[in-house]
């Protein structure tokens, strides 16, 4: 009873961390915007506050600020419960959908779609990013030979999809596409937050928010995979089904966030391990203190990538790499030494 | 009736690991298994658990096929302690504990009294009740074989197999987690290097040698000098005290090189 009471406040504290957070990310830019502005704009839009604020602030903040900001709540979110689940059932710290050549199988997908000109509508290059995430996947599967292949052969497998996928996608732009297109590879390579709008948010809010409701009814599946898929099976998991259906669900979470953002790496790897660090392995607990942590981060990166250098906004994977690159190695440091 | 294997073979690529190997494990009796590396021990072990499917014949758990069982009614009554069961995650002793009930659980039922009374009492009879706050990577090797027993015992199972569970303990824990096993009022099938301990503790043994059963009985019966020479390929005296105590193997130094 007292350790609920805890945990409710845990999450109520953090929630508003990540609404301080989208709030002062609103406030940032060439327009500085008073945190106090941004909620009267959002209580107004809810009708509990009839306050006169500017015309023009307004106008930033719902047209621009804020579906970005939330945006990247939601990626951030999504990308770092993929990370805690594929580390829990691969049972390797180093696990996320980058490092696994996800992420860079839904880049080409999306890519694809660019250069093929079949559409640029935020549901064809879902569509396309989609395909690339599962060609990654079953690719990534068939070279580890699917549910027997040990935890190691699919991180080898996912390097090697990440590495073939990256440079289809260089390769495609580079030889079909024009200059504008080469420039945008960076995009899906790097990732951004530029011009995402509502729709983007309805879409990412939708898949986040039903991915981490079905991974918390997993989540004593995924504490059962602790001692390995023998010890889940003789626990009663039906393992098969449940890295299926898991592993489809990141895939899933993994191209939505592409698709829009492009690929970010290293939230998904460093999130899972902070938030561990915070509340323990048990996934009841760890799933949705990632997701919180990652909408955190991410939030907090794409304030870095618009302030770092003046005038000029960095890709937002430039941010989450030089964060997550020390850390990778802390990681990897740790792991060879415990092993 | 317990657990009966019927002609069950297990090949690994072209190898034959286990050929037609059958017998009966009769209700709580403690029925130990022996034989040399590679002898099909562990993969015996596994088929009898339902995590792997024989390549022919067919294991039964009170007559039904194991087969035609669900992966968590399996578990409900049937624990397996593996041999080397490691994780990277650093869990309570609790939390491990815990994982037994698992399969006593649905997706979205609650942890219930029941559960915490099933959990008290696997970490009292394992003898790690003191030391259920503690972290996992913080335990001793023989610390952590009794987590994964209590674990075990939180399955409420009626049968319990054990691959080797007395590995790297010192000589107290091995005899500690024998004695332990041999108290349960369940049918337990555990496979042992130790044939003296084999000889201390199992109502029966079976012996395996190259995917085979060579030999099953009591001990007094199993345990010859003959089969030791045969199976173990070790020169041995086998002592038997008085009419119903347990036999004592002493292993003999070889002479010289012949």
């Amino acid at each position: 009873m007292r350790n609920g009471l805890i945990s409710g406040a845990a999450i109520a504290v953090s929630l508003m961390v990540v609404l301080l957070v989208v709030a002062i990310s609103v406030g940032i830019g060439d327009l500085p915007i008073p945190i106090r502005t941004t909620f009267l704009a959002i209580t107004n839009k809810l009708g509990w506050t009839s306050v006169t604020i500017s015309r023009i602030h307004e106008a930033v903040i719902w047209d621009y600020r804020l579906s970005r900001a939330l945006v990247a709540a939601f990626c951030g979110a999504g990308l770092a419960l993929s990370g805690a689940i594929m580390q829990s059932l691969l049972r390797n710290p180093l696990a996320e959908p980058y490092v696994l050549g996800i992420s860079a199988g839904a880049s080409t997908g999306a890519v694809g779609i660019v250069i093929l000109g079949l559409g640029s509508g935020v549901v064809s290059l879902s569509a396309g990013a989609f395909a690339g995430a599962f060609a990654a996947f079953l690719f990534v599967a068939l070279l580890s030979n699917g549910t027997r292949g040990g935890a190691d052969r699919t991180i080898l497998a996912g390097v090697a999809a990440s590495q073939l996928f990256n440079a289809v996608t260089s390769y495609v732009v580079t030889t079909a596409g024009n200059a504008q297109q080469a420039r945008d590879v960076i995009f899906w390579l790097l990732g951004s937050f530029g011009g995402v709008r509502w729709p983007e948010f309805a879409l990412v809010s939708v898949v986040v928010g039903i991915g981490l409701v079905l991974c918390l009814c997993y989540a004593r599946v995924l504490d059962a995979f602790a001692f390995g898929d023998e010890a889940a099976a003789a626990l009663g998991v039906n393992v098969a089904r449940a890295r299926i259906g898991l592993f489809c669900l990141t895939a899933l979470l993994t191209a939505t966030i592409v698709s829009i953002v492009g690929s970010i790496g290293f939230v998904g790897l460093v999130m899972p391990h902070v938030a561990r660090f915070i509340v323990g392995p048990l996934h009841f607990r760890l799933l949705p203190a990632c997701a919180i942590g990652g909408a955190i981060f991410m939030v907090i990166a794409d304030i870095a990538a618009r302030m770092l250098v003046p005038q000029q906004v960095l890709p937002i994977g430039v941010v989450t790499a030089l964060v997550g690159v020390p850390f990778f190695s802390v990681i990897l440091y740790r792991f060879q030494r415990a092993t | 009736m317990s657990i009966l294997a019927e002609d069950i073979s297990w090949t690994i690529g072209a190898k034959s690991i286990l050929d037609a190997v059958s017998f009966q494990a009769r209700p709580g009796e403690m029925l130990g298994l022996l034989g040399p590396n590679g002898s099909g021990k562990t993969s015996l072990l596994r088929l009898l658990a339902g995590l792997k499917q024989p390549r022919a014949g067919r294991v039964l758990l009170d007559g039904k096929d194991i087969r035609s069982i669900p992966r968590k009614a399996i578990a409900r009554r049937l624990a397996f302690v593996e041999q080397h069961a490691a994780t990277n995650q650093n869990l309570k002793v609790a939390d491990v504990v815990k994982l037994g009930r698992f399969p006593h659980r649905s997706m979205f039922s609650g942890w219930t009294a029941a559960d915490d009374a099933a959990v008290d009492r696997a970490l009292a009879r394992a003898g790690m009740a003191g030391k259920r706050d503690d972290r996992w990577q913080s335990l001793s090797g023989g610390e952590r074989q009794r987590a994964h027993i209590a674990r075990a015992l939180a399955q409420d199972p009626s049968e319990l197999i054990l691959d080797e569970p007395t590995n790297h303990l010192d000589i107290q824990h091995q005899i500690g987690l024998l004695s332990l096993i041999a108290d349960l009022p369940v049918t337990s099938i555990i496979a042992l290097h130790d044939i003296n301990h084999a000889a201390m503790f199992c109502d029966r043994l079976l012996v395996l040698k190259e995917g085979r059963i060579v030999a099953e009985g009591t001990p007094r019966d199993v345990l010859t000098e003959e089969m030791l020479r045969e199976v173990f390929k070790v020169k041995a005296q086998v002592d038997l005290p008085s009419a119903d105590e347990r036999p004592h193997v002493h292993f003999l130094r070889p002479a010289g090189n012949e």
